[in-house]
């Protein structure tokens, strides 16, 4: 077996999570913009805590995960909690979710002109 | 931002409050091969890395209790952000194309715009694994050819060795400056609307 890394310890993510695996928390996208709704507060568990303190401005689920140090994985499910009890809200990308449908005509022309102005 | 704060996100701007919409493009290609490089040069933030982990039961194994029948795949993969106006934030995504890193790729990677396969010259066969799975995925992508000095092949030959239809847009460019870097999603960024308007004319 592969000697578990600092991140991946299954004990460590089970603690995290409380033992629930990912399924309900499909809706956010590696780009879903999170904006936190309320300040942190005592008593919180420390990670829900530390997302509320870096979404006080719009941040990326993939930034979130990455300024934990945790799986993206792990983040989401940490994120469908706050999402249950209305602390966040979740701005998720305007692109087609399947990759055999092409994006929207308009975001591409979007696209062109913010790398043109680069 | 208070001090609370900038320990979790460092330097990093925080995005504006209009901010809405995320956008993904995915730079993949072997290793050493400059996926880095090119996110840093375009990126307005230092590139940031993270993981994912998915946890498989293991096959041909009867006893799915026992922890050591499962197998943990750990990706990393490193990303950028641009933004392009006051809405709409273009994150890049610099990714192994190795094996194990396509199974993650629909949990990670569905909804991205498309892709730079971003190839070493010297090192053409590196790339075939990743644009099978592309084509397989259908996900549109152009290939950028990066310069490390080796020698010198002509666009005909880069497309023969890795039998790239004439429709796929193939580029050379240097993944350390800017400008080039920003050449190369822009060639993208051209090719999917030349293929999301055409798609588009055909069912209308
Ligand atoms: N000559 C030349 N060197 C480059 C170019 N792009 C990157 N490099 C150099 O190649 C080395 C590897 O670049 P990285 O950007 O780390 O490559 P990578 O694909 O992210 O590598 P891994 O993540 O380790 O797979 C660095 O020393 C870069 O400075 C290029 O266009 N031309
Ligand atoms: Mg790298």
């Amino acid at each position: 077996m592969k000697r578990p890394g600092r991140d991946d310890d299954p004990d460590r993510l089970y603690t995290v999570t409380g033992g629930r695996s990912r399924s309900e928390t499909d809706a956010f996208d590696l780009v879903t913009l999170v904006v936190g709704e309320c300040e942190p507060a005592a008593g919180m568990q420390s990670e829900h805590a530390s997302i509320l303190r870096i979404c006080r401005s719009p941040t990326a689920v993939v930034e979130i995960a990455s300024d934990l140090g945790l799986p993206v994985s792990i983040v989401r499910i940490l994120l469908g909690d706050l999402h249950a009890a209305g602390r966040i809200t979740a701005r998720h990308p305007r692109t087609p979710a399947t990759a055999d449908q092409l994006p929207d005509p308009e975001i591409l022309k979007q696209v062109l002109v913010g790398l043109r102005n680069l | 931002m208070d001090s609370a704060t900038s320990d979790l996100t460092g330097t990093r701007p925080p995005l504006r409050s209009t901010a809405e919409n995320g956008l993904k493009i995915v730079i993949v290609g072997g290793f050493g091969v400059g996926k880095t490089t090119m996110v840093r040069s375009v990126s307005d933030i230092r590139p940031l890395n993270t993981e994912e982990t998915m946890t498989r039961a293991g096959e041909g194994v009867d006893d799915l209790t026992d922890v050591q029948s499962k197998t943990t795949t750990t990706i990393a993969f490193d990303f950028g952000r641009i933004s392009l106006n006051d809405t709409t934030v273009l994150y890049l995504f610099g990714a192994p194309g190795q094996e194990r890193f396509w199974f993650l790729w629909d949990r990670l990677f569905s909804g991205t715009l498309g892709a730079v396969v971003l190839v070493d010259t010297r090192r053409l066969a590196d790339s075939w694994y990743a644009i099978d799975r592309l084509e397989q995925h259908g996900m549109p992508f152009i290939v950028a050819t990066n310069d490390f000095g080796g020698p010198h092949y002509s666009g005909e030959e880069v497309r023969e060795a890795l039998d790239l239809p004439e429709g796929i847009p193939l580029i050379e460019c240097d993944a350390r400056s800017r400008e080039s870097s920003k050449e190369v999603l822009i060639t993208l960024v051209n090719h999917l609307y030349d293929l999301s308007f055409s798609a588009r004319e055909s069912t209308t």
